[in-house]
């Protein structure tokens, strides 16, 4: 199929970037979007053009790292899937395809297509992990009892591949579906009791001070998430965060 | 871990419970409201008599002088809280897609909530100097009881097809808000569960349209029947 592409290029962080356009053909329907993308920078690297840059890395969906607004939406057309996972035969010869980098302040252009998304590590690092001791004498996770409702509530939250299309497809930039999905996979669980309200406490506030927007409940991340982590999660955080904040002694 | 908070004021999530507790009163103050001017469909000067008694209870009476001290308070915190938020939302993406599909997942409303809340506001700008103004510092003629006469100046108002239109316009806007955020105050205040959400959810979209329905109703009413010419 022949297509005309229009991609964002931009040579650095601070460098002004601009959409510019690539007719390609030859593409075949069987091709998931990375390997069309590849197919380009091969043609690209043929006539002398400095490839396009993008993030990618396990290529079937479990790693968070292909990113990408195509046509409009994160990850493209399709519901449940991550850009690799999404194929040419979902567009049809002669069709124009946008592909611009997961905007957001707190998500930095590096180069073309690649943006920063370590904001979303130092989320984590405020507190979405339990603290075990590993002094010799440490409880099997398995011996304390957890209904199974919970069990799979918790499972389905931490199925979130910290992809960043939440914040790349809400009109504010924010990032609750995230930090929502890491604060439940712990809230749910009984190993996750002792820190609970800190851990709400400090990821909403490095989530804050990070500078992505507010929740207005549109409910688009939820649409767009690649693993279908459910709002739930957010209406969780919220009222974690609001007990915790009565309780808290801080 | 210790723990670093700004807990009830500031946070992203603290200026949602905010907007959130604010937007709910103001759902309940609109019933009352509403229950209110269904008195404007009892005409002639049995209907005038009784909407200036009731115009005087509600000026005058304590309770409801601390409720709409309260109302005043939410409208005022609803609208600088919402246009920071709107603010910080806007900062969080200084450059933004050159495509962008949002209606593929999130309805318009969802989306427009700022601007439609904009509209709102200036509508209780111009609705609060057509009455609340005239009834507390105007100069308003009595009637036969002794009351303050707000029917004449509320019923004459509707008699012009600008006014109504206005009416009609921002209640419309008022009733898209509220299909959004009547039901969306809930979630901000962390209230979804299996059980009750969809009964919450149905109930506050209905209470989102048939509310604006029945001002709308009322206005109608008096632009069409003019009941002010009849005396």
């Amino acid at each position: 199929m022949d297509l005309t592409l229009k991609i964002w290029r931009q040579a650095g962080p601070e460098a002004k970037g601009e959409m510019k356009t690539y007719p390609i053909s030859g593409v075949e329907e069987d091709m998931s979007f990375l390997e069309m993308l590849d197919y380009l920078n091969e043609q690209l690297i043929d006539q002398g053009i400095e490839p396009v840059v993008f993030d990618h890395d396990c290529r079937e969906g479990i790693c968070g790292m292909c990113s990408l607004f195509i046509n409009g939406e994160a990850h493209g057309p399709g519901r449940k899937i991550t850009t690799c996972q999404l194929h040419m035969r979902e567009f049809k010869s002669g069709d124009t395809i946008y592909i611009e980098p997961f905007r957001a302040k707190a998500f930095p252009i590096i180069k073309d297509l690649m943006v920063d998304r370590s904001a979303f590590d130092r989320i984590q690092r405020a507190g979405g992990f339990i603290s075990v001791n590993t002094s010799g004498n440490t409880i099997d996770a398995n011996a304390i009892p957890v209904p199974k409702e919970n069990a799979d509530k918790a499972f389905d939250a931490a199925t979130c591949i910290g992809c960043g299309a939440c914040v790349a497809t809400c009109k504010n930039s924010s990032a609750m579906l995230f930090a929502s999905a890491k604060i439940s996979q712990f809230s749910l669980l009984p190993q996750g009791q002792p820190e609970a309200k800190e851990r709400v406490l400090n990821m909403v506030n490095q989530m804050d001070l990070e500078g992505f927007g507010n929740c207005t409940n549109t409910g688009a991340c939820e649409v767009e998430c690649p693993k279908g982590i459910s709002l739930e999660n957010i209406a969780r955080m919220n009222r974690d965060y609001l007990f915790a904040s009565l309780s808290s002694n801080k | 871990m210790a723990s670093t908070s700004k807990g009830l004021f500031g946070s992203s999530l603290a200026r949602k419970y905010w907007m959130a507790a604010t937007g709910l009163f103001l759902c309940t103050f609109l019933v009352g409201h509403l229950l209110g001017n269904f008195q404007l469909f009892l005409t002639g000067e049995e209907g005038q008599l009784a909407f200036n008694e009731y115009g005087k209870f509600m000026t005058t009476f304590p309770v409801v002088k601390i409720l709409s001290y309260l109302t005043y308070a939410s409208v005022l915190l609803h609208t600088v809280d919402g246009i920071m938020l709107a603010r910080q939302n806007r900062a969080a993406r200084p450059v933004g897609y050159v495509k962008e599909n949002q209606a593929a997942n999130a309805s318009w409303a969802s989306r427009k909530m700022a601007l439609l809340g904009l509209l709102t506001l200036f509508f209780i700008v111009i609705h609060m100097r057509s009455f609340w103004y005239e009834m507390h510092f105007g100069t308003v003629g009595l009637d036969a009881n002794g009351n303050k006469d707000l029917w004449t100046i509320t019923v004459t108002a509707f008699e012009q097809w600008w006014y109504t239109a206005f009416y009609v316009v921002a209640l419309a806007g008022l009733a898209l808000h509220l299909s959004h955020g009547a039901s969306s105050a809930f979630q901000s205040l962390g209230v979804n569960h299996p059980k009750y959400t969809p009964l919450i959810n149905k109930t506050m979209t209905a209470f989102a349209w048939l509310i604006p329905a029945g001002f709308i109703a009322v206005a109608v009413f008096l632009f069409v029947v003019q009941p002010g010419q009849a005396l």
